[in-house]
């Protein structure tokens, strides 16, 4: 088949229209921009992180600027939680990390809040101050019990 | 009763002798592929025949399906007061799932069955044969361009039949049901990862290529060089195609969590 410029460029258009529709997925629907080893990337230990799962967003006053990279158990039997933010975030150091939920059941996240400390936390530091997640099941365990029990009744 | 069993048995016989044929005609492709002149000019060609005039069946039907999706994920969804994860439902059941396999399956139909036809009838009128008595090794001239094509030509069209279906979706599910577009397309972010669910995308697009290029390719060098072989050759690239697209499809999903 000989060299026809018509169809040469009718593939070429072809492959990128491909290739633009690979880096479209890529970058606006896969979230190209939370890459795992361009951030910052910090550990938080907590007692109790009830349903988090990896992926969980990370936010600042509700703006997300990461998420949950990996879950593991140290070795006191605490929950090891790797975080990868956005590279361009400062932290202070004594900013503390709870695990919160969206509406009364819904997903786990992480939410941030600020210190004020002069320091700001470096990539592979710890976050120091955790709250642990509120389960509903035993918050409701002990609302029942505390009813129950402690008033003696009078004779 | 005997004969049965043996009926089985040389069906086994035929199948593992055609796998191990097929490892065969794979390792003479990958050397030919390796071998110069590479033969640039015929893959351009391929890329035009195969994936080119694949466009407009894979967008047509790339944006049907995401409609169909976009209607039926409404319908159920808004039973649950869930509508708003619109995004996410026909995101990731056509990124994860529906784009590569029923592009793969299209594939298969419109340009799989053409490849075999055309290898089958050069085999059928000894084209093949012409070539090798030049010494021209034919899985060299025209075998192996139109496999590495198909493997080519796989990601980008499950790409583009993945963009026209969230298109399709966004059509029904916004401009139609009156949802909120940036909700949709939130939801829809929120819900893919770039690692888990686009690269596994593109790679089973990827294995799915390779696939459908192998046996295409492997169904027409092998023919029985008659109208008949030809034709029962064409049909069986697109049962053989299509089965293990969908087979291999629940290993990949199984093994690598895609």
């Amino acid at each position: 088949m000989s060299r026809s410029s018509v169809r040469d460029f009718v593939v070429g258009l072809f492959v990128l229209a491909g290739l633009g529709a690979v880096a479209y997925l890529s970058m606006n629907v896969g979230n190209f921009s939370f890459r795992k080893d361009g951030g910052l990337t910090v550990f938080a230990q907590f007692d109790e992180i009830g349903g988090l799962k990896a992926r969980a967003p990370v936010v600042i006053a509700g703006v997300k600027v990461g998420q949950v990279d990996s879950i593991a158990l140290d070795k006191d039997y605490r929950a090891r939680i790797t975080l990868s933010l956005d590279a361009a975030l400062k932290l202070p150091v004594d900013t503390s990390a709870s695990i919160v939920t969206a509406g009364l059941l819904g997903d786990r996240y992480i939410s941030l809040q600020l210190g004020g400390d002069d320091k700001d936390l470096k990539p592979g530091d710890e976050i120091r101050f955790t709250e642990s997640a509120v389960l509903l099941e035993r918050l409701l365990g002990k609302f029942i019990y505390n009813t129950n029990s402690p008033t003696p009744k009078k004779e | 009763m005997i004969t049965l069993v043996q009926d089985l048995g040389w069906a086994a016989i035929r199948f593992v002798d055609h796998l191990g044929k097929l490892a065969i005609f794979a390792a003479q492709i990958v050397r030919a592929a390796l071998t110069r002149p590479a033969r640039l000019r015929a893959f351009v060609n391929e890329l035009f025949t195969l994936g080119v005039l694949s466009l407009v069946i894979v967008c047509v039907c790339g944006l049907a399906v995401g409609m169909v999706l976009g209607l039926q994920g409404y319908n159920t969804l808004v039973r649950f007061g869930a509508a708003q994860s619109l995004g996410a439902v026909v995101g990731l059941s056509l990124i994860r799932e529906l784009g590569p396999v029923l592009t793969a399956l299209l594939v298969t139909g419109r340009a799989g069955s053409a490849t075999t036809a055309e290898i089958g009838t050069m085999v059928a009128t000894e084209q093949l044969d012409g070539l090798r008595m030049m010494s021209i090794n034919p899985v060299h001239l025209v075998v192996t361009p139109k496999t590495l094509a198909m493997i080519a030509v796989m990601p980008l069209l499950s790409a583009l039949f993945i963009l026209f279906g969230l298109g399709g979706g966004y059509f029904v599910g916004v401009t139609l049901m009156g949802l909120d577009g940036g909700t949709y397309v939130s939801s829809l972010q929120s819900a893919v990862d770039y690692y888990d669910d686009v690269v596994g995308s593109l790679l089973k697009a990827l294995v799915f290529g390779i696939l459908v290029g192998l046996i295409a390719t492997y169904r027409g060098y092998t023919a029985k060089p008659t109208s008949a072989g030809v034709s029962a050759a064409t049909t069986s690239t697109v049962v053989i195609g299509s089965v293990s697209v969908l087979i291999f499809d629940y290993f990949i999903t199984a093994l690598w969590g895609v």
